[in-house]
């Protein structure tokens, strides 16, 4: 008898998480529709929040699922923007897809060596690895100037038409439909991993390193492996914003950047994609708004504004509201 | 029988203390062994050294007849040593399911596994359903641990333990904590744990060392000082003094 | 010869500005558990406000090292008291959200109020011009910044490890409720101890500022740097600090001398082989 309820149960909770799946994607859609409707002339901005949202849901797999506190996760984003440039700018490969693949392996790479420094350390000295590491790649491609343009930025990038039939239009109309599409196959990939026996594990290793050794698992793999996958997503957001901006600054191999999808996955709320998305678009609003009616105190007011989730929402807008949503739920039943 | 676990010569010394000393044991399995000790007598490094928390200075460890003494914890519980531990260390916002569904998925070795979810794996579902049947923990396995009473954390410790399908079972004071209320559900589960698994529990709680063991040992400074039936134990002259000092002529242990 | 001289003066005086600095990040966070990434934004704060006093109010270097530390501990209590004392305890996430938040909103009203440019604090003339050594001359500024580094170690240790205070500070260290259930009042401890390590943030910010040039980002440049004394040399601990400043500064100066183009790369790339050499610090304390 208790056996039949449970798998009841079961099929229940199923059942709910694949409708969270399609509302979830209902909601990006939607969302991607409204803010191409409202911002007809802006579609470079949407363009932009989606690439800085992968780099977001990258950041949120290793920070939010695995607990690992890092302020250098650009490098892996940057790495994906400057492979899948110099491709074009180099090689003379222009082929989208191409440059997009180029963009996920250089992330992985970069994920890859970024994991095995960064997981050697614990608490503190773990946060001094990671700012030493991405101001060693900002170093880097600043001095590699004949590969990456150096403090110039990486130019001549010319992105031929995807499938040679949808070409990058100034309106940036095309550039958005690509990049909206990226987002979703991502998200849904993404929404598959962290439910994934993989990524219990990870949620396991965040809470409890020692247990998951007690239980024959190896933290410091299932950890590394994380960080290449991130670096993957990491790399299409990188890919994106080279392909749709057609250059590649040392900005986004920054401290600064990373800081800032630290600031926006906080904003939204670690541990779930959708408040890694909600901080996204809620921080680069906000910083459209604020940097267009005071570019002067744009740093100022990010700070503020990092002070105060802190202080009044510290599991972030999206969690915050999520947490408010299952009270009242639990509150009725 | 053969031995499918087995201590040679284990020694182990922090600074010129040797805080194990020369100890060795063997078991068989189904055997339903208890480790007790006075405070500070060696059981904690002991229980690491064997599970490879800490590596001896000499001596060997066998498992299944193997020696592992240069493997490490994660190869020892692979190769069939699980332990639970003495504080439940449980993860706070999963849920019973999750739990023993990830240690079955370790067990396997799916847990890499990106894609697809357990609750739709049916093999692992079966097992998480019995196991956590088998523990009345059935109606509590989607509630978040956070949620579930502290005697109930332990019974589930026990179940991702059984999750691994040990050969061996480090029992690190399974019921400590726990209200008087719950304590037999516990006494239960140690009751009913698998016939061919040998069980090597560390205990203060002399009650339940009589009521489960087969088979007492006695760790003091480091040593064994006894390895015999429970109702010799405490007739054993060097227990007594080992628990009592002085006051050795006393008639009950405490 | 020559090179090799300036350079190992350069060194100890980076290093020792760096200590000067980083000392009291070092104490606070041994003693308050918090991964304070503003520290730097105080020493900035300090440079900017002896900037002001000596270039627009006319004061002496002295008169302008003092204001400096006071102004600075002045503004930083309000912190302490209403952002600080929230995170203590709280996960590192947390603290380094709330710090670098802080960082932030420090180099914004920074840059609003004092402008992008580079700020200079003329120097006493007692410090310009060269000590003659007999066999060698140095610049003075450099043997007071090394003085100054020397001093502070002295009486930090002298306030440690043979005041009252000292062995409160050492018991709050080691096991902060243990000492609050022995009668130490360990929120002022706490308090004392954050004030001390912003004026020495100051101090040091307003006497390096020749090495460590005073400027908006200040705060961001240097952070890396400032936390990795500490955690190369171990939290709460003078020694260790004394020792990862010098070899820092060492490592730093050689670079900028040797290979100026390619000096913060090696700067960098030293600093990640450090820690991963010592993922627990020099002195290897285990936690």
């Amino acid at each position: 008898m208790a056996l039949v309820m449970n798998s009841e149960n079961e099929r229940l909770q199923h059942q709910r998480r694949f409708s969270g799946d399609l509302i979830g994607i209902t909601a990006i859609v939607a969302i991607g529709a409204i803010g191409y409707f409202v911002f007809p002339d802006n579609l470079a901005l949407l363009t932009r929040m989606i690439t800085i949202a992968l780099l977001v849901l990258s950041l949120d797999l290793v920070t939010g699922y695995c607990g690992v506190a890092t302020l250098g996760h650009a490098a892996l984003f940057g790495s994906g923007a400057y492979a899948a440039g110099i491709l074009s700018a180099h090689y003379g490969i222009n082929d989208p897809l191409l440059m997009m693949l180029a963009g996920i392996a250089a992330g992985a790479i970069a994920g890859l060596l970024s994991g095995a420094i960064i997981l050697r350390a614990h608490g503190l000295p773990q946060l001094v690895l990671s700012i030493a590491l991405i101001h060693l790649f900002h170093e880097f491609a600043n001095k590699a100037s004949s590969w990456t343009g150096g403090s110039d930025g990486l130019s001549g990038i010319a992105p031929d038409p995807i499938f040679g039939l949808f070409e990058f239009d100034l309106y940036g109309q095309t550039a958005f439909f690509f990049g909206m599409t990226l987002l979703l196959v991502v998200f849904v990939l993404l929404r598959f991993l962290v439910r994934s026996p993989f990524g219990m594990l990870c949620r396991g290793i965040r809470q409890d390193p020692l247990r998951i050794r007690a239980m024959g698992g190896s933290p410091m793999a299932a950890l590394i492996r994380m960080y290449v996958i991130s670096g993957a997503v990491a790399g299409v957001g990188g890919a994106l914003n080279a392909i749709s901006t057609q250059v590649v600054g040392l900005d986004s191999l920054s401290f600064t950047q990373s800081a800032e999808a630290l600031v926006m996955l906080v904003l939204g709320g670690t541990g779930s994609l959708f408040g890694a998305l909600s901080g996204t678009v809620i921080f680069m609003l906000f910083e459209d708004y604020v940097s267009a009616a005071n570019p002067f105190h744009w740093l100022t007011m990010v700070g503020a504004l990092l002070i105060a989730v802190v202080l009044f929402a510290p599991k972030g807008l999206f969690g915050t509201a999520a947490a408010f949503v299952r009270r009242r739920k639990e509150a009725r039943a | 029988m053969n031995p499918v676990f087995e201590v040679s010569n284990l020694r182990k010394a922090f600074g010129g203390l040797a805080v194990t000393n020369d100890v060795s044991l063997a078991m068989a399995p189904g055997d339903r062994v208890a480790l007790i000790g006075p405070n500070g007598a060696g059981k904690t490094t002991f229980v690491n050294l064997v599970t490879g928390n800490l590596s001896p200075d000499s001596g060997e460890v066998r498992l299944g007849g193997e020696a592992v003494t240069k493997i490490d914890a994660v190869g020892r519980v692979k190769r069939g040593l699980v332990r639970s531990f003495q504080v439940t260390r449980l993860f706070q916002d999963m849920t019973p399911a999750e739990h023993v569904g990830l240690a079955v998925l370790q067990r396997d070795g799916k847990a890499k596994r990106a894609f697809g979810n357990f609750l739709a794996m049916s093999d692992v579902m079966t097992e998480v359903d019995e196991l956590l049947g088998k523990l009345g923990l059935a109606s509590l396995m989607h509630r978040r641990v956070s949620e579930i009473a502290y005697g109930q954390q332990r019974l589930l410790e026990i179940a991702v333990a059984l999750a691994l399908k040990p050969k061996v079972l480090l029992l690190d004071e399974p019921a400590a904590g726990v209200p008087q209320s719950d304590t037999g559900r516990i006494e239960q589960a140690l009751a009913d744990l698998p016939g061919d698994l040998a069980v090597l529990m560390i205990e203060h709680d002399m009650d339940l060392v009589f009521r489960f063991a087969k088979r007492v040992i006695v760790l003091a400074a480091g040593a064994i000082i006894f390895d015999g039936l429970p109702a010799d134990v405490t007739r054993d002259a060097r227990v007594r003094e080992a628990y009592l000092g002085s006051y050795a002529n006393a008639s009950h242990i405490a | 010869m020559q090179t090799v001289f300036s350079i190992a003066v350069d060194a100890l005086a980076y290093g020792m500005v760096l200590f000067v600095i980083s000392i009291g990040l070092s104490v606070t966070m041994g003693l308050m558990r918090v991964v304070n990434l503003a520290h730097g934004a105080f020493a900035m704060i300090g440079g900017y406000i002896a900037s002001y006093a000596a270039r627009d109010l006319g004061l002496g270097y002295a008169a302008a090292v003092i204001a400096a530390v006071v102004a600075t501990i002045i503004i930083a209590i309000p912190l302490e008291r209403f952002l600080y004392r929230r995170i203590y305890g709280a996960p590192e996430l947390t603290q380094v959200l709330m710090t670098i938040g802080i960082t932030f909103c420090v180099i914004g009203i920074a840059n609003y109020a004092m402008g992008p440019t580079l700020k200079t604090i003329p120097l006493a003339g007692a410090l310009q011009g060269s000590a003659d050594l007999g066999f060698r001359t140095i610049p003075v500024h450099r043997l007071f910044v090394i003085l100054c580094g020397l001093a502070v170690a002295l009486a930090l240790w002298f306030a440690i490890e043979r005041t009252s205070f000292g062995v409160k500070l050492r018991a709050s260290v080691d096991d902060a409720a243990m000492a609050a259930a022995l009668g130490v009042r360990t929120e002022i401890i706490y308090a004392v101890s954050f004030a001390v390590a912003v004026g020495l943030a100051a101090f040091g910010g307003v006497v390096g500022a020749e090495l460590l040039p005073v400027e908006p980002y200040y705060a961001l440049r240097y952070m890396v740097t400032f936390l990795v004394v500490v955690s190369v040399g171990g939290a709460g601990s003078i020694p260790g600090a004394l020792i990862a400043c010098l070899l820092l500064g060492a490592i730093d100066t050689t670079g900028r001398y040797l290979m100026p183009e390619f000096g913060e790369f090696f700067f960098y790339l030293a600093v990640i082989a450090i820690i991963c050499v010592f993922p627990r610090g020099l002195a290897g304390r285990v936690k």
